[in-house]
């Protein structure tokens, strides 16, 4: 009986987890009880802040990499990509559902966040986002759902979800392609507002491209943790190859990004005063030393010096996010915006709750299927195949 | 009944306020001086007379003709109405403050102080638009530097001013055309700039830009769906043929170093 009722080992992320996560209940009291006025910097001037910045912009950003290895396995056929895909569904589903949650805090009347599926305004780029967001992760959640079933072995639901997970993974890359651009397309109505360092036609374009790179570099850094946590052999090959991919990505990236910037006749604000074009710069630079540093195959090969490549990609991504966000919008709102410390301890307790999610799903779920295990995992498309070679 | 516009004439205020005062007591917002010396628009008056040195102007939402926030907003909580004022339902907004950030006149705020808030903002006295009756502001202003009437014949009129005294304007109808158009117009001595107000807008109606993207949807729908399957139907097909003649397949090597 002593073994039921012992409580879990005290580690020091588990402290750390309780304080975040004790901050944040604490954070969310006054966000609730309290108001937004109280709880956030957020202004008329700066109406919307860390919240929507870093967890909703960045937080769907980071979770592409669910629809990107999704199509690599299921559409493109890159089978060996197979043992990755589930860990990269599920850091897309958490990530959407943490994402949701951030929505219900920033959100001014929470309890109407179900309006637009019977309130519609098919003008609107928020309109569009919210319908694909709750769609995307219906799909993720079907995604994801055969892991759980394995593990309660319910065979009906199983093979039902085989049979249409083609269509569902088309689905998710559709949805994914929509959403993620259109989160940059809601900046598209300010130029007024967006500093032209940002402010481009291509917002949409650069949005869906700079997910597909953050989605990327998640993988490595989920498999890199994941690899630690659990004493895991990591995918080394796989994450080696996905690496190149993302270097060829982010030298890509800044070539469109840069042209861009000349085309518009904009490179001279580098020259301006202003601090935008420091934030400018550490975010091409964040974006720059991981490409330069993963074009090298020494780089990729060691997993140590992969994943902190990885690591600065996603600070390049963040601080694009940000810089949309914050950074590029305040010079034109005339107010200077700083998040108050509750709106800090929502979003860390946020992250820390993705990452206890995540580990527990990990431990408790066949998250991480060997290499033999995912190529035994029986044919996801062979009742498609059959239909298809009967035509 | 025409569409209706408001025109106001920073060169006849006098900063008295009145416009403000009779704006809140139709909103039933209290108004005292703390509120009266802020030079802002806010829950706690929702139009401001701003002052330039001896000058005047007014903030309020300029009611644009193909309004930014009627777009923006996910759950159509806003609407142009045919007699100009832009009005917005309360009962359908969840509060995620879209129309705060596409409006470029900072029109929408909200109501920080409280716990469940909405987004307030002048809505053009529709209701007294209706009985013909001129907005409350036009109706309080003393001094007949807001006035209302039809769009059409305030347009006349402001040139009209213009052109017989050109000394003592800068020469610009502010809301003739920027942004399409607004259903507020504004001639003053000075350019509005100057007041701290956001003129120098496109002269294009600002949610042709989303717009121009929310159109690719449907092609992204469509294309995308069809390449998706082809590349499926291509990678699975090769390796079917592949089984089938018994050859090892070719490709999709792993990257070793």
């Amino acid at each position: 009986m002593s073994r039921l009722i012992r409580l879990p080992r005290l580690t020091f992320w588990r402290a750390v987890f309780l304080l975040v996560a004790a901050a944040g209940l604490y954070a969310a009291w006054v966000r609730f009880v309290h108001g937004l006025g109280a709880s956030t910097n957020l202004s008329d001037e700066f109406p919307w802040g860390l919240w929507i910045g870093f967890d909703v912009l960045c937080g769907v950003g980071l979770a592409a990499g669910g629809f990107t290895l999704a199509a690599t396995v299921h559409i493109f056929n890159l089978k060996r990509y197979e043992p990755i895909v589930r860990p990269a569904i599920l850091t897309a589903f958490l990530g959407y559902l943490l994402v949701v949650l951030a929505l219900l805090f920033d959100l001014g009347r929470p309890y109407r966040i179900w309006h637009p599926l019977v309130m519609w305004n098919q003008h609107s780029v928020m309109f569009e986002v919210g319908w694909c967001v709750m769609l995307y992760t219906t799909v993720l959640a079907l995604e994801f759902a055969p892991v759980v079933l394995e593990r309660l072995r319910w065979q009906l639901p199983l093979r039902l979800l085989r049979a249409v997970l083609i269509p569902l993974v088309i689905a998710g890359v559709l949805l994914s392609t929509l959403h993620q651009s259109s989160l940059g397309s809601l900046y598209l109505i300010v130029p007024h507002k967006l500093h032209p360092l940002w402010y481009t036609p291509l917002l949409p374009v650069f949005f869906f491209f700079s997910a597909v790179m953050a989605g990327l570099a998640m993988t490595v850094f989920e498999s890199w943790h994941s690899s630690r946590a659990f004493g895991r052999a990591i995918e080394m090959p796989l994450l080696m190859s996905l690496s190149r991919v993302l270097a060829v990505l982010l030298a890509a990236f800044l070539a469109m990004r840069f042209l861009d910037l000349s085309r518009r006749g904009a490179l001279h604000y580098l020259l301006e005063p202003g601090v935008e074009k420091y934030f400018f710069l550490l975010e091409s630079a964040l974006f720059a030393l991981p490409m330069l540093l993963l074009f090298q195959a020494r780089i990729r090969s060691n997993p140590r010096t992969l994943y902190l490549s990885a690591v600065l990609a996603i600070f390049g991504f963040v601080a694009n996010r940000l810089n949309v966000s914050v950074t590029g919008m305040e010079a034109s709102s005339g107010a200077s915006y700083i998040p108050k410390w509750s709106e800090a301890a929502v979003t860390l307790a946020i992250v820390a709750l993705g990452f206890a999610v995540f580990y527990l799903a990990a431990k408790h779920l066949n998250v991480f299927q060997s290499a033999a295990e995912a190529h035994a995992a029986p044919q996801a498309a062979n009742s498609l195949q059959r239909v298809m070679k009967g035509a | 009944m025409a569409a209706k516009a408001i025109l106001f004439d920073s060169t006849q205020c006098v900063g008295c306020r009145a416009c403000e005062e009779a704006c809140s007591r139709k909103w039933a917002i209290d108004y005292g001086e703390a509120v009266a010396s802020e030079e802002r628009i806010s829950e706690r008056k929702l139009t401001a007379v701003v002052t330039h040195g001896e000058r005047y102007a007014r903030r309020l939402c300029m009611h644009c003709l193909e309004p930014a926030c009627v777009s923006a907003c996910p759950v159509g909580a806003f609407r142009k109405t045919p007699l100009g004022p832009v009005i917005y339902e309360e009962a359908r907004c969840m509060g995620c403050r879209y129309c705060m950030l596409a409006c470029p006149f900072g029109a929408p705020v909200y109501e920080w102080s409280k716990v469940l808030p909405k987004v307030r903002k002048c809505d053009m006295c529709p209701e007294r638009l209706l009985e013909g009756k001129p907005t409350a502001c036009s109706e309080a202003c003393p001094a007949g530097a807001t006035a209302t009437g039809d769009r059409d014949q305030m347009i006349v009129e402001a040139k009209r001013r213009l052109a017989e005294s050109p000394k003592q304007y800068d020469g610009r109808v502010y809301g003739l055309n920027d942004v399409g158009g607004t259903s507020v117009l504004m001639i003053s001595e000075v350019p509005l700039g100057e007041f701290g107000l956001k003129w120098s807008l496109p002269q294009e109606p600002l949610p042709a830009l989303t717009g121009r993207a929310l159109a690719f949807v449907p092609d992204v729908v469509g294309v995308g769906a069809v390449l998706l399957g082809g590349v499926y139907w291509i990678t699975h097909r090769r390796e079917a043929v592949a089984a089938a003649e018994g050859a090892p397949r070719g490709g999709n090597k792993v990257e070793r170093e």
